[in-house]
């Protein structure tokens, strides 16, 4: 997410990114995170419906990051993957610690966490991470 | 008139902590005295991307797990703190966007020092029992604040707990009393980072006075007796004060263990007696009754009586327990501690 992202982007986004909101195509049940308003697939038949995702799924693949975009620097080191959804979409955010039980196939869950913010008199995101199951 | 009381509850603690003597070694101080005299052995520690609004989010997806409702139906929100993110910019409305409630929404965010999370749900109690909503949500989530160096500084911890109000509930809220009075033992003024607190003068004139007020003036209204409760439930500013309490209303010790959360994470502000709660219903049998007293800086005590059903049994396997998250840690030193708090200017 871009640094001094306008308010009013990321208030659009503020559904999806706190509860994982995307949608399904009822037709040929692909999900989609982002929303999207065409299936792909379907095009003009499709049939899209709004779905809240369950927030479970598998690491699929991670890195650590040590030198972070502005608005992260306090963050380093901590993990980003790309997480296989049980519905299927792939999705990109944030592991919470602890950054050493990490594997590639490890079941993750949803968290709700802070972001990033602006500065400290700006406005404060907040969206899901990944976390580990025990 | 149906019960009304707790549909669902569910808790959040963060997962790392710091030992009391981590701290004390920083400032020369003797830490296993200060472990002693203050009854706490740890606390816990938000992590960077943890705060008020996030501890208060996870808590209220637990309780909404053991209400097994739609949340659609919740129709008020009222998060009590003394740590909300924003100082103007509700909590309330990011915590109901993130659970998705209703958005014909009562929502405030609410300020009464360590008892604004009771006062929550006090509210809720009595707007489901006026009709005008079907549930409501109230949270005590804090990030305690303690300046580096201070007495408080030990005990500042941070965590949360909700509960959802409503009809069939797994706890019926029996009664509750308040008593307040100006009492200013303990305050922050607008724009100070730290808590300022009026050292010994918080126990007899404050927390004891107001507590033990409350409770014997909840005992005479409603006509129970200390026999007729199997738990109780005190504010934990550290791990003395509440038993000191029990004692001096009459409360044999063992009643109130299983409530006492606080040794092993701290005084979690508006989130201390409603975590003992929390872990009181954790181990509560249908037809036990738990009594609750917070306390509040400035300063007041709310009361309260609930008595558990058949609910319980089923519901509370529905979510995390209380023990599962303080049992689940990870140490940190007092270093990144202080980059945790967001206290190294970059
Ligand atoms: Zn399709």
């Amino acid at each position: 997410m871009p640094n001094k992202s306008s308010i009013p982007l990321s208030w659009r986004l503020n559904k999806s990114i706190y509860r994982l909101v995307g949608n399904k195509c009822k037709r040929c049940g692909t999900f989609f995170f982002p929303s999207r308003d065409i299936c792909p697939k379907c095009r003009r038949k499709g049939d899209i419906e709004e779905v809240v995702f369950s927030g479970e799924g598998e690491v699929y693949s991670y890195t650590m990051i040590n030198v972070a975009p502005k608005g992260f620097e306090q963050q380093t080191p901590y993990l980003i993957g790309i997480i296989k959804l049980k519905e299927g979409p792939l999705i990109t955010g944030q592991i919470v610690r602890p950054n050493n039980n990490i594997e590639i196939g490890k079941k993750v869950y949803a968290v709700f966490r802070k972001l990033t913010e602006d500065s400290k008199s700006g406005i404060i995101k907040y969206g899901f991470k990944f976390k580990i199951k025990d | 008139m149906t019960d009304i009381g707790i549909v669902g509850y569910g808790c959040y603690i963060p997962r790392l902590r710091i030992r009391v003597e981590e701290i004390a070694r920083i400032w020369g101080a003797d830490g296993k005295n200060i472990k002693n005299s203050l009854g706490v052995e740890e606390k816990s520690v938000p992590d960077i991307d943890e705060d008020t609004v996030t501890i208060a989010v996870e808590a209220s997806k637990n309780a909404l797990k053991r209400a097994r409702i739609n949340p659609r139906n919740i129709e008020a929100v009222f998060i009590g703190s003394e740590s909300h993110p924003y100082v103007v910019n509700p909590s309330g409305t990011i915590v109901a966007e993130a659970i998705g409630v209703s958005n014909n929404l009562f929502c405030a965010d609410l300020e009464f020092a360590c008892k604004a999370g009771t006062a929550g749900m006090q509210i809720c109690y009595a707007m489901v029992k006026a009709g005008m909503i079907k549930y409501g949500l109230a949270i005590g989530s804090d990030t305690a604040q303690g300046r580096p160096g201070d007495a408080l500084e030990y005990t500042a911890a941070a965590g949360g707990a909700a509960f959802i109000i409503g009809n069939n509930p797994l706890a019926i809220i029996e009664d509750t009393l308040s008593f307040a009075t100006d009492t200013p033992d303990f305050f922050r003024r607008e724009g100070e980072p730290y808590p300022k607190h009026a050292g010994r003068f918080t126990g007899e004139p404050a927390y004891f006075r107001h507590v033990v007020t409350a409770t014997t003036n909840f005992l005479k209204k409603t006509g129970l007796k200390q026999d007729d409760f199997d738990y109780i439930v005190f504010h934990m500013p550290n791990g003395k004060f509440p038993l000191k309490a029990a004692k001096k209303l009459g409360f044999p010790p063992e009643k109130i263990k299983q409530s006492l959360v606080v040794k092993k994470i701290g005084n979690t502000y508006s989130g201390s007696s409603l975590l003992g709660l929390s872990n009181v219903l954790d181990v509560a049998k249908p037809n036990e009754r738990i009594l609750l007293t917070s306390y509040g800086s400035g300063a007041g005590s709310d009361c309260f009586s609930f008595l558990v059903t058949d609910a319980i049994e089923e519901r509370r396997c529905s979510a995390p327990r209380t023990r599962e998250y303080i049992e689940n840690k990870e140490y940190v030193d007092y270093g990144l501690y202080v980059k945790l708090k967001g206290k190294l200017k970059l």
